[in-house]
């Protein structure tokens, strides 16, 4: 099937920004009246346009699932939201064959004082359900969201996670040629996005379309054969994850002044310099049981409990590893204001090879963060092959990062008189030796 | 098996027009054509009201009652009793409630829609739907308590032995034009609602005074000649005069005042509809 779903031609969004409270009160416009009767508007006045959508074209065919990746603001959402007509370009135009389903968020819509069972009515409604099919799944939507006990309570005396299992087994149940979705995986317990997941992938077997934006780069790279690339509101890239992803990472590259992202920021501590060493000299790539040294300066304006902590993440921005420095006891009592320096080493084991990230953060351990950088540093792991065998741990074999260092007693299993009739069972092992194979050594049971 | 598959087509379906997103569209935009795929939401939108409106009260739905027959009680005694208001020969009680009935599917309409889309500013971010149906949902809710009402006005027309003629036929069209004028200024109140915030403090004052101004608790009779041409341009007064013209055979209204108000109405909905797509436009693109 090579048949186009969407076909996205020029498309632009402008949006003004500023010179002006989103909602005014009349007292206001009528002040201003007299002076745009004048013809001197004063809206003009600090008004500034930004495209949130610059001339993006691409074409999504029939079965394909598209991931949208992109930082925050590079015009994701509003791509989204145009496909799913909530908004209107200002430019271009978009084609989408096939009734189209969007979840740009889950659950609004919901009524507090209707029952669940009403709820599910009018929540399928506003999603687009006709009503023969809402009938027709009703009982599925309410199995799959494991409420039934509670379809005839307020939706006020829900739990939110309730409420949310309600609201996505609605949502479950839409069945359009294309489905819109964008960052609903982001809410919820593990469970419940495993749920998610595996409910997507369904929909992609299914051999609809579906256009999925996402921050988190396991689920693009599961589903997603192709990823767009949005870059303040260009395409930068269209086509295989793994190419996407790499582009994606190389724009935080960078110094700190700009770049990379600080997604938690606060007036009381603050990294000034981030950098990964090896042997004393900066580094991006490590051999597979090297230990990462990370060397950090920070800032410290007012008295805290400020300590370093570090969380690794793979090649698909999934957290593989944590350190906390607070596990020294370095940081129990109160760092005084100035520049600090810090140098760490942080043994990970053999690590697969492949790329990886650090986010750097200053925190007070467990209860708040002062500065967080994310995937502040980038480095890779490299392919060495196994001395004896030549095997190569990698993060594209799909094996996980960190390789696991066994401790093995081999030996036949002796088995007594009435274990004869074949059953394999508990038995003693006779241990005839001990491997261990962080150095490969052998040595005799006993030694 | 489809005799001849055009080229070019999915297999097993046959070729369709696609769904086209574009800046600008035409005057109507689309707006029926999207209002009639989504005709079933519409339907729950009216439904949830009704739900939610009567939770979690003692009487329920007993209010739709209640609340012009109070009211009429009401009247009779201040305005008929006290001031001595006249009523065109009907028995009071019966010409305020004739009055009333479209009255209060006006009120209820404007009250309800005023803050229809700011409430639903969220959704309206969310989800695609016809953002129409916001302040329309409140204008064909009000049809229930409408409906519950006039059963009422039957058991008054029985007890005060007014015979209903030919006439009452027209009632339906009495309904459409009442719900036309409900609806031609719900669509300005709610989109002047996102902008300013105003609106939803002066529409109670709004409906009061335009209960005054429109012959509910007085007859059009005593409405002074020259004021008569402008009285003409409240929409509600031609809808009430034709109610009662329709249910108590009450002198019809003219028809030039007929006219213009409904020439207002139109004018109304046609300029309302216009300024209510600029302001829907925004909503979802404040950010």
């Amino acid at each position: 099937m090579s048949e186009v779903a969407i076909r996205v031609e020029g498309l632009g969004k402008r949006y003004a920004v500023g010179g002006g409270a989103p909602y005014l009160s009349l007292r206001d416009s009528l002040a201003a009246l007299p002076r745009r009767l004048l013809g001197r508007s004063p809206r003009k006045r600090g008004r500034e346009e930004i495209w949130a959508l610059k001339d993006v074209s691409f074409e999504v065919k029939q079965g394909e699932v598209l991931g949208v990746i992109g930082r925050n603001g590079a015009g994701k959402s509003t791509l989204l939201k145009i496909l799913s007509r909530i908004t209107r370009p200002t430019k271009g135009r978009a084609e989408v064959w096939g009734r189209v389903g969007s979840l740009l968020e889950v659950g609004t819509g919901f009524h507090p004082e209707l029952t669940g069972r009403e709820n599910i009515w009018l929540y399928g409604a506003i999603l687009g359900l006709k009503r023969h099919e809402i009938q027709k799944k009703f009982d599925e939507i309410v199995a799959f969201s494991e409420v039934e006990a509670f379809l005839d309570t307020p939706l006020k005396h829900y739990s939110s996670g309730m409420q949310m299992r309600l609201a996505f087994s609605v949502a479950a149940h839409l069945e359009p040629e294309v489905l819109l979705v964008d960052e609903v995986l982001a809410v919820g317990d593990a469970g419940f996005q495993r749920k998610c997941l595996g409910k997507m992938e369904d929909v992609q077997k299914g051999g609809r379309t579906v256009v999925f934006v996402s921050h988190n780069e396991g689920a693009v790279h599961r589903l997603c054969s192709r990823v767009a690339l949005l870059e303040a509101g260009s395409l930068v890239y269209c086509g295989p994850s793994e190419t996407a992803f790499a582009k994606y990472r190389r724009c935080w590259a960078g110094d700190l002044a700009h770049g990379v992202l600080r997604t938690h920021s606060s007036s009381i501590a603050r990294l000034e310099r981030v950098v990964l060493l090896h042997e004393g000299v900066s580094a991006s790539a490590v051999a597979p049981g090297a230990p990462l040294e990370v060397e950090i300066q920070f800032h410290v304006f007012t008295p805290a409990n400020v300590c370093a902590e570090f969380l690794l993440r793979d090649e698909r921005h999934v957290p593989v590893g944590f350190c906390s420095l607070g596990l020294l006891g370095w940081c129990h009592g109160t760092m005084a204001p100035g520049l600090w320096q810090v140098r760490s080493t942080l043994a990970c084991g053999v690590l697969a090879a492949g790329n990886y990230t650090i986010d750097v953060m200053l925190a007070e351990p467990g209860v708040r963060f002062f500065d967080y950088l994310e995937a502040v540093l980038e480095f890779s792991v490299l392919p060495v092959p196994h001395e004896d065998t030549g095997w190569v741990f990698s993060q594209k074999r799909g094996q996980g990062c960190v390789l696991l260092n066994p401790t093995a007693v081999i030996g036949p299993v002796r088995l007594s008189q009435e274990q004869q009739s074949g059953r394999p069972a508990a038995g003693d092992a006779v241990p005839l030796r001990t491997v261990t194979a962080a150095n490969g050594s052998e040595r005799e049971d006993g030694a | 098996m489809e005799a001849a598959p055009s080229p070019g087509a999915a297999p097993g379906s046959a070729p369709r027009a696609p769904l086209v997103i574009e800046p600008v569209r035409g005057w109507t935009g689309g707006v029926i054509q999207e209002s009639w795929e989504y005709r079933e939401l519409l339907y729950f939108l009216i439904w949830r009201d009704l739900k939610v409106r009567y939770k979690q009260t003692a009487i329920g739905v007993a209010w739709a009652v209640l609340q012009p027959l109070l009211a009429a009680a009401l009247f009779t005694l201040v305005f008929s009793r006290f001031a001595g208001v006249p009523s065109d020969g009907f028995p009071y009680p019966l010409f305020a409630f004739a009055g009333l009935l479209p009255w209060q599917l006006f009120s209820y309409a404007l009250s309800e829609s005023t803050n229809s889309v700011v409430t639903h500013q969220q959704l309206i971010k969310k989800v695609f739907f016809p953002r129409i149906f916001l302040p329309l949902t409140p204008v064909l809710a009000a049809l229930v308590d409408f409906a519950v009402a006039s059963v009422v006005l039957g058991v008054l027309l029985a007890v005060f032995q007014v015979a209903v003629t030919w006439k009452v036929l027209v009632l339906p069209l009495a309904v459409v034009l009442a719900m036309l004028a409900a609806f031609s200024v719900a669509v300005w109140l709610a989109a002047l609602n996102v902008k300013y915030r105003d609106v939803r403090y002066a529409v109670p004052f709004l409906v009061q005074v335009w209960f005054f101004a429109t012959p509910i608790v007085y007859p059009s009779s005593l409405v002074p000649e020259q004021l008569r041409t402008v009285w003409a341009l409240n929409p509600m007064a031609s809808v009430v005069d034709v109610f009662r013209w329709a249910l108590l055979a009450a002198a019809p209204p003219p028809l030039p005042a007929l006219g213009a108000s409904l020439g207002v109405m139109l004018l109304l909905l046609a300029a309302g509809l216009r300024f209510f797509r600029a302001v829907e436009t925004t909503i979802a693109d404040v950010v």
